[in-house]
Formats: structure tokens, C-alpha cells, sequence
């Protein structure tokens, strides 16, 4: 039952060889026992599951299932619900329990979906390994020295331990596909405004997009189909019709020209994973695809912009965290200024307040226009070289990270290393397009993740490509052995 | 050394939508704090803001009132800085690109003349809420009821010269913004406070000193004394030799004075960029005309139709256009009389109109503290009243009495008028055969009057009138009446 998939499970549920209160049972019970050492999630709250598996149950045996309805998916901590501590792993709002659901939630529950627990992650979602937590670092289940990547750590390693059958994550810079690429899962950065940003605690707001974790591509289509969707609360929330993203998992490879950008293989990128990485491009050749060249003339470019840009909008999202209506406040001070100065001290970490620093430099009198505006500038020709590239490619192929999982601790003491782990990730958030991780190979062990980026609402077409890879292969099946 | 005063004006407009700008908690005022702050108004993480499309029609309705170009495309901005009331830690703001850019208001003033005063600016943005300091043993509370509610800021440019200026401005704003329907005017409750950059410069000088801004001025009055005591302040310094320091100062009406707030050390650094959570603003081509459809006729044409087309002194068409009501409670009096009198002459009848709305219905509206929707006289009863001088059916004075009557509610209906004369017996005697016998009484009773009065002391005859009018209690026809002395006293 842990390897089935959503489409099998709900099977299972629908003919009544499993109940969901038995499902979340068993997956709760894999949280507490051989998940506990990955420290993947920030809050279980078995009552309130099994309440919501019991209602789910009961709308199964009424004959009103959904694909969804009783499935337990597990929740990054990003996105607030209503009675949940949502902490965004952050000391700041370790107290804070949500009197509201976000959209995304809303989806899930209104799907009859159970929501497993919270997952941990990097605080406010900066970073790159999920070690930046106030809940302490999560694990990678393949090699628990090693992240399992981040911020969406937690999520990807719970679907890559089958501490859940599917999760959500947040992708601003790569904070989704990062992690599934880390711990051999698929995950998907939709296009923005597919998904509504109402109750997703904000990182940087032009950027986070909301997106599923699933152990295969068709798993992934399911979750978009309810978690995608207009909502009027979100301004950037684009307002089309409803689509259903599984719709091209069956359409052949035959004339899909995909693009490979020699930018994203040059220097920085791991031997090993790059033979991964062409042996799968290879694959999709044998599934009729024809690989041509394309060129990314800025991509150099992105990390930097990406690193003022996110900052920027973070300093000023990150202001309301100020002591005064909820969350934490220092128990002493002396004055105004002074709850302000020592709440935010005691209540940030370190990788946060190193974001809020560089992002009310870069917007501060005198260097707006050097850093902010320049930036923005730089994300114009980025999403240009795509608009461009896309002229001559029905979607973009190469690694989604330019090494397989680092050791816990390796690159801490080394913001800059740490960040150049989403040079190929930051550039779909920059210019909003969709983007998917999925298991490609592996290298010395660990899993390595092939990146697919389409054009503006191509999800379902990458769904497409990334289900007949997986139709062809079988990297995406392999579980690591302790969680087997 | 002769000093110039040199005064622009920001001036917060809150917008009269039952919602907020971004949220749709609602905007009354009043209500117990913080039951008026939705999960948006006090930043919990992961809301976000949704514009609110009357905050913009709003906001569009001032920019055609004004004649200024309204932006198709604007941006709203953050403006970031700590204070306990503002909960997001930024106000949502427009910075670079403000939905209404450019126009003048046109305002009269005390002596008639007529000047433009040219608009900078005008954007839509949220109010903080508020810090209360009482109450609370030594702590601070924030009440968040306000919080979000939508606020046009009109900027002018430094074009007024004078207190005085400035005090017109203000008051043809006010007006206007009422006259749109887009503010209730409501000072007290803070629905419309002005901030004054106020400098002063050698007469004749081009260049504009250094200016400070003067806050907190919630009425007419203090706007008028802040200013005229910061230029004074300003010239004492710079006469000493001293030099201006930019500035926010505080006005305390308690002391009438300003005192600093802070200086330009100390001020924020907002660090502005574009609001990330709204897309940018555009309002098209349709919704333009849409808006413009629906502006009633503005104050301007209204003032210059009565002058035109009723010939009435620019003065009184300003005074009466002061606010829509009192222009349409004005225009329904001239309407009444009309009626009242088919064949009678426009112009005549508007500037009797006119005497008596801005004259003795806005002297007892004033002493009553009523709004001219609530007149207990309604439009078409004053028509009729003056109708009954017109037609010498009574005197101005006697009228005067006649309308405190119907003021005090002894007769109602469009016949008040009517009615009250014939109780109290007011009709004027213009029976010239009785008007000559009383003054003849009088003529004889009075040789020594006769005699000054003969002798080239004019100012005798008002004696006489005087006199005339105690016999007749008022009642006798002035014209008749002064007539008939001439007469007489030549003897």
C-alpha cells in the first residue's frame, strides 16, 4: 500500500480493501516510527486526521468519492490551516495556529482529502537544504547525513519515504524541484498564478508558486487537478477555465522537439549527474523525441537577480512578523523600538535575517535603481530568452541541480555555494514558468533529478512528456532501502 | 524686508465605500475596536490585499472633477516602515504612477476673484490604524477598525499665498469631494485632514525657501492658524539670522503652535517598489466614460451658469455653490418662483433667491447647526414667501418675521407663507388714502422734526419713516410710505 499510487489507492478506498482511517493510520504510523529519524514533519495531529478520514469515509460508502476523497497527503507548513499550527518553521511563529485555511487547503478538504501532518522545512522557506528550521534539520531519507534539499525538504523526503503518498510544496527559487530532484520524487512549479497564493505564507510574492509532490508524473496530475484553480482572494490568481492536467499523459513523444541549453552544461555541473542526466535525455529520443539545441544567453544571470529580487520582497513581507499582533515577542524589552530589535532577533534565524538585510539594502535610497531595478531588467531578458527558446522547442530538458544531495552542515557556513544550488531552478520562478523534477538516475547512490520547463501553462504537456519517461523507466520506483 | 507666504497642500480624502480598499471588513466608524479588522486588515501570514473597484471609481470621479489625467495604467507600491498600527509593516500605497495625475481646482475667494490652484497628484491608498495611549495601565492599544480604509491623497502644487488661500482651497475641496459623492466631509470622524508644506521667501524671490510640513490640522480654523503662526515662526528665524530646518512639525490648537516632529534626519527611508501582490491598475476607455456619465454637473459649471445665465454676481453663484445641496435647494427656490410668478424677470427673481438663501436661511441653518436637507423651510415655501414681497403683499421685514415663524414650524406646506400672514394680519396697508392720513398725523405732531428737516437736515427724514412704520407695525408699504413723506415734509 506505501508504493500504490493516488490513482490505485483511491481503487483500493472505492472498493472498500482499505478505509482511509486504516490509510492514515498506517501512514501516521510510519511518521512516528521509521520516519522520526528524518525529522521531515513539524505536526502530526493524529485525531484531527483520522476525523478528517472518518468524514472521508463516510462520503465514500455515500458514493461521492473524488480521485482524492480520503487520500492523506501531508502539507508544507508554508500553508496555513484552520486549527493547524503553521509555523513556517520559523521560532516566530511557532505559537501561531491558523484561524483560517488556505486556498490550497480549502481545495484539498473540499476534495475530502486528509491532511497527514505539517512538513518541516527551511524557515520562511530560504534555503536550500531544509536545515535552516527552528525544528532542526530534515533528512534525507537515502542517506540521512545528507538534506534532502530545500525548503520543501520535509515534503520530498516524507514522499520519498512513503511517510505520505503525496505532498505540497512551495517553489520560489526551486524550492520544489530541488528537494524532489534530491530525493528522487517528482514535484511541479506551475505556472504562476495557477495556483492561488491565498494562505501561503509569503516569501517573496512574485515568485512562490504552489505545486505537488508525488512519486510519478500521473500522481502530480491528479493533485494539480484540485489543487489548481482561480481564487478571487489571490490578485495574481490568473482566472481561466479549469483544465484537467492528465490529459496528455498518454500523447506519444513522436515530434516533441525538446530543447537542451548548453548553459545549464557547462561548468559547476557534477560529472556524474550530467551522464545521468544525457543518459535520459537519450531516453526520450528513443520515445521519439528530437532533441535540438537551444541557448539560455542569461542564465548566467539568474541566480544573481534572483538574490535581490527574493530579498527585496522578503524584507518587506517578513515586516508584519513585528511582535505586536501574534507570534512571538520577546518576554523582555524596553520600549517600542526595543520589542521590535529583540523580537525579530530572537524570533528570525540567522539564513532570514541575512535575506531581510540584503533586501532592504537592495531597496534602500541610492541603490534601488543599481540593484532592484537592474534586476528587474535582468528578469525581463531571462523570461525573453525562453520566450525565444520556446520559438524552437516544445520544452527545455536538463538537471534541476548541479550536484546530487550535500552532506548536513556542508554548506551552512556558505550562503553563496548554498544558493548556486538553484542556478538551474531560478530562472522558471523569474520568468513564471511551469517546471518539474523528476528521478533520472542516480550517482554515487543518490538520486538525481532531470528538470523539464514549458512554456506559460504547458503543465500538462510536461506531465505528458515526464509519464511516458516514466512509462520507459524506472528510477522514479526506487525507494530507498530503510523506508522500503 | 517684505515676506512671501508659499502653501501646498496634501489633503487625505477617505472615500466613502462601505468596505475597505483591500478587504471587505467594513468602514463604518465607531464600532467597538478591532471588530471592524478582518484576517487581511491585521496581516495574518498568508493573506493577501484585493482592490476595491469603488476605491478606484472613486478616485477616477475626482480626477474628471478636476480636469486631470486619469491613468489607464497605475501601480500600487509598498511603502515600508514599523509602527504598531500598521500591521503589514508597509502601506499600500501609489508611488511612481498615481491613478489621477495633474488638474487644478478653480477656488473663489473672499473678494471674488477667482484663481486656479494647480493638483500635482491624487492616489488611492490604506489608512493605519490607530494607537490608543489611555486606557490601558501604561501600555499602548491599537484599535484596527481602521485599518485599510481607502484614502485618496490630493497633493497640490504651492500655489496658494495666504492662510487665507489656503483656507479657500481647503474649503473648495471639501466641497468638491462631497459634491462627487466620494467623501462624507466629515471632519470630526477625520474622513478629510489637511497637511500643510508651508515656506516663506522675499517677496518678489523665485526660488522657494526650505518648507516644513505642518500636521494634525483637523479644521478650517486650525489649518488658518497653523499657517499664519508657522510663516511668522519661519520669518522670526530667518530675520535672526537663523536658517529653516526641513522638517514635519506638530500643530497643537491648544497652544496654537507647531512644534517639530522630526527632522530630516530622522525621516524613513520607505524604501518604495511596486506592490507585488496587485497587478498593476488599468482602467478602460469604457469605464472612463462610464464614470463620466455619472458626474453630476460640477460646482464650476453650476457657478457659471448662475452668472450667466441668471446673472448673478460671481460672489453669491460661489457662496451658493459651496456645496450640492445648497445649489440644488437654490435652484428649487428659483424653480418656485417662477412658478410662483409666470411673467416675472429671471435675474430678479434669482437674486432674491439668492439674498435669501445665502442670507437669512443660511444664518438660521448656521445658528441651528441644521443641514440644508433639513431645512424645516423647504425650497418651494421660501419661494413662496419671497414671492409675497415681490408682490408687496408684505415687507422685507415683516418677511423676516414671517420666516421665523415657518422656521419655528407654525404653519407647514408649500402656503406657509400664506397662512402665517394672514393669522398674524401682515398684509402691508397699501391703501394710500389710509397711509396719508396716519403720516399727516404724524407730520402735524412733529413741528420741530418738520422744521430740521426743512432746514436741510436730511437725516430727519428717517425719523419720519421711523415713525411711520411704528403706526403701521411695520405694515405700511416702504415705498408708499416714503413717497407720501416726500410729499408731505416739502409742505
Amino acid at each position: 500500500m506505501i508504493d500504490a499510487s493516488i490513482s490505485e489507492l483511491a481503487a483500493a478506498l472505492a472498493a472498500r480493501r482499505i478505509s482511509s482511517v486504516e490509510l492514515t493510520r498506517l501512514f501516521l504510523d510510519r511518521i512516528a516510527g521509521p520516519g522520526a529519524p528524518l525529522n521531515a514533519f513539524i505536526a502530526v495531529d493524529p485525531e484531527r486526521s483520522l476525523a478528517q478520514a472518518r468524514a472521508a469515509d463516510g462520503r465514500i460508502a455515500a458514493g461521492a468519492a473524488g480521485p482524492l476523497t480520503g487520500i492523506p497527503i501531508a502539507h508544507k507548513d508554508i500553508f496555513v490551516a484552520e486549527g493547524w499550527p503553521s509555523t513556517c518553521a520559523s521560532r516566530m511563529l511557532a505559537n501561531f495556529v491558523s484561524p483560517y485555511d488556505a486556498h490550497v487547503i480549502e481545495r484539498f478538504n473540499a476534495a475530502g482529502a486528509v491532511i497527514l501532518g505539517k512538513t518541516n522545512m527551511d524557515e520562511f522557506a530560504m534555503g536550500s537544504s531544509s536545515e535552516a528550521s527552528w525544528y532542526g534539520a530534515v533528512r534525507n531519507p537515502w542517506d540521512t547525513g545528507r538534506v534532502p534539499g530545500g525548503s520543501s525538504g520535509g515534503s520530498a523526503a516524507a514522499v520519498a519515504a512513503r511517510l505520505a503518498p503525496a505532498a505540497t510544496g512551495t517553489d520560489t527559487g526551486g524550492s520544489i524541484r530541488q528537494p524532489a530532484a534530491l530525493c528522487g520524487v517528482c514535484g511541479l512549479k506551475p505556472t504562476y498564478g495557477v495556483v492561488s497564493r491565498y494562505g501561503m505564507i509569503a516569501f517573496a510574492s512574485s515568485l512562490d508558486q504552489g505545486g505537488p509532490f508525488a512519486r510519478s508524473a500521473a500522481d502530480l496530475a491528479a493533485l494539480m487537478n484540485v489543487m489548481a484553480g482561480f481564487d478571487p482572494r489571490d490578485s495574481t490568481s490568473l482566472e481561466r477555465p479549469a483544465e484537467d492536467y492528465a490529459r496528455e499523459l498518454e500523447r506519444p513523444l513522436a515530434g516533441l522537439r525538446v530543447g537542451v541549453p548548453s548553459e545549464y552544461f557547462g561548468a559547476g555541473l557534477a560529472a556524474d549527474v550530467a551522464a545521468a542526466v544525457e543518459g535520459a535525455i537519450e531516453a526520450l529520443e528513443r520515445l521519439g523525441a528530437e532533441v535540438v539545441d537551444v541557448h539560455l544567453p542569461n542564465a548566467g544571470l539568474s541566480v544573481p537577480a534572483y538574490y535581490v529580487i527574493a530579498p527585496a520582497e522578503a524584507s518587506s513581507n517578513l515586516s508584519r512578523y513585528d511582535g505586536v499582533r501574534y507570534g512571538y515577542r520577546a518576554t523582555e524589552y524596553d520600549g517600542l523600538i526595543d520589542m521590535y530589535r529583540r523580537t525579530r532577533a530572537e524570533g528570525f534565524g540567522p539564513e532570514v535575517k541575512r535575506r531581510i538585510l540584503v533586501g532592504t539594502y537592495v531597496l534602500s535610497h541610492g541603490y534601488y535603481d543599481a540593484y532592484y531595478l537592474k534586476a528587474q531588467k535582468i528578469r525581463r531578458l531571462i523570461a525573453r530568452d525562453f520566450a525565444e527558446a520556446f520559438k524552437g522547442c516544445d520544452a527545455i530538458v536538463g538537471p534541476t541541480t548541479p550536484s546530487v544531495a550535500f552532506r548536513l552542515g556542508e554548506k551552512v557556513d556558505d550562503p553563496v555555494q548554498m544558493y548556486l544550488n538553484d542556478i538551474y531552478t531560478v530562472a522558471a520562478n523569474l520568468a513564471g514558468l511551469p517546471a518539474l523534477s523528476i528521478p533520472c538516475g542516480f550517482a554515487g547512490g543518490m538520486p538525481v533529478g532531470l528538470q523539464l520547463v514549458g512554456d506559460y501553462f504547458a503543465e500538462a504537456r510536461l506531465l505528458g512528456i515526464a509519464h511516458r519517461f516514466q512509462q520507459a523507466t524506472d528510477w522514479h520506483r526506487r525507494t530507498p532501502q530503510s523506508f522500503a | 524686508m517684505k515676506w512671501e507666504t508659499v502653501i501646498g497642500l496634501e489633503t487625505h480624502v477617505q472615500l466613502s465605500t462601505r468596505s475597505k480598499i483591500f478587504s471587505g471588513a467594513s468602514t463604518a466608524f465607531g464600532a467597538p475596536p478591532n471588530t471592524q479588522a478582518c484576517a487581511v486588515d491585521i496581516a495574518l501570514p498568508g493573506v493577501l490585499p484585493v482592490l476595491n473597484r469603488g476605491a478606484v471609481e472613486r478616485a477616477i470621479r475626482f480626477g474628471l472633477a478636476v480636469g486631470a489625467e486619469v491613468r489607464r495604467r497605475s501601480v500600487f507600491a509598498r511603502k515600508n516602515y514599523f509602527y504598531p498600527d500598521l500591521p503589514k509593516g508597509y502601506q499600500i500605497s501609489q508611488f511612481e504612477a498615481p491613478i489621477v495625475q495633474g488638474g487644478a481646482l478653480r477656488i473663489v475667494l473672499a473678494d471674488g476673484a477667482e484663481r486656479a490652484v494647480r493638483l500635482t497628484r491624487a492616489h488611492l491608498e490604506e489608512d493605519a490604524g490607530k494607537s490608543l495611549h489611555e486606557d490601558f495601565h501604561g501600555m499602548s492599544g491599537i484599535d484596527l477598525n481602521r485599518a485599510g480604509t481607502p484614502l485618496l491623497e490630493i497633493v497640490s502644487e504651492p500655489d496658494m499665498r495666504s492662510a487665507a488661500e489656503a483656507v479657500a482651497y481647503a474649503r473648495a475641496l471639501h466641497a468638491l469631494v462631497r459634491w462627487i459623492d466620494i467623501c462624507d466631509g466629515n471632519m470630526q470622524e477625520g474622513s478629510f485632514r489637511c497637511d500643510a508644506n508651508v515656506s516663506v521667501r522675499p517677496r518678489g524671490a523665485a526660488a522657494l525657501g526650505t518648507r516644513c510640513e505642518i500636521k494634525n490640522l483637523n479644521s478650517f480654523r486650525f489649518l488658518e492658524r497653523a499657517i499664519e503662526y508657522e510663516a511668522r515662526r519661519q520669518i522670526a528665524i530667518i530675520e535672526d539670522g537663523g536658517r529653516i530646518e526641513l522638517e514635519t512639525r506638530l500643530y497643537d490648537p491648544d497652544r496654537d503652535e507647531t512644534r517639530s516632529m522630526r527632522t530630516k534626519e530622522e525621516a524613513h527611508d520607505y524604501r518604495y517598489f511596486p506592490e507585488p501582490d496587485l497587478l498593476p491598475l488599468e482602467v478602460s476607455e469604457a469605464w472612463l466614460a462610464e464614470v463620466a456619465a455619472s458626474l453630476p454637473e460640477l460646482p464650476v459649471a453650476r457657478r457659471e451658469r448662475y452668472v450667466r445665465d441668471l446673472g448673478l454676481p460671481a460672489q453669491d453663484a460661489a457662496t451658493l455653490t459651496a456645496s450640492r445641496e445648497t445649489a440644488d435647494y437654490f435652484e428649487a427656490v428659483v424653480a418656485g418662483l417662477a412658478e410662483a410668478e409666470p411673467g416675472g424677470e429671471r435675474p430678479a427673481q434669482a437674486k432674491a433667491a439668492a439674498n435669501w438663501v445665502a442670507g437669512e436661511l443660511a444664518g438660521a441653518l448656521n445658528r441651528t447647526g441644521v443641514e440644508i436637507g433639513a431645512s424645516p423651510v423647504a425650497a418651494r415655501a421660501l419661494a413662496r414667501l419671497i414671492a409675497r414681497i415681490r408682490d408687496d403683499t408684505i415687507s422685507g421685514k415683516i418677511a423676516k418675521e414671517v420666516f421665523d415663524a415657518m422656521w419655528a414650524g407654525e404653519a407647514g406646506g408649500e402656503n406657509a407663507a400664506d397662512a402665517i400672514i394672514e393669522r398674524r394680519g401682515l398684509r402691508q396697508i397699501t391703501d394710500a388714502g389710509a397711509l396719508e392720513r396716519i403720516i399727516e398725523e404724524i407730520v402735524a405732531a412733529n413741528p420741530a422734526q418738520v422744521a430740521e428737516y426743512r432746514s436741510g437736515k436730511e437725516k430727519a427724514f428717517n425719523y419720519f419713516v421711523g415713525q411711520a412704520m411704528k403706526a403701521t407695525k411695520s405694515k405700511g408699504n416702504p415705498a408708499q410710505v416714503a413717497e407720501i413723506l416726500k410729499r408731505k415734509l416739502a409742505g
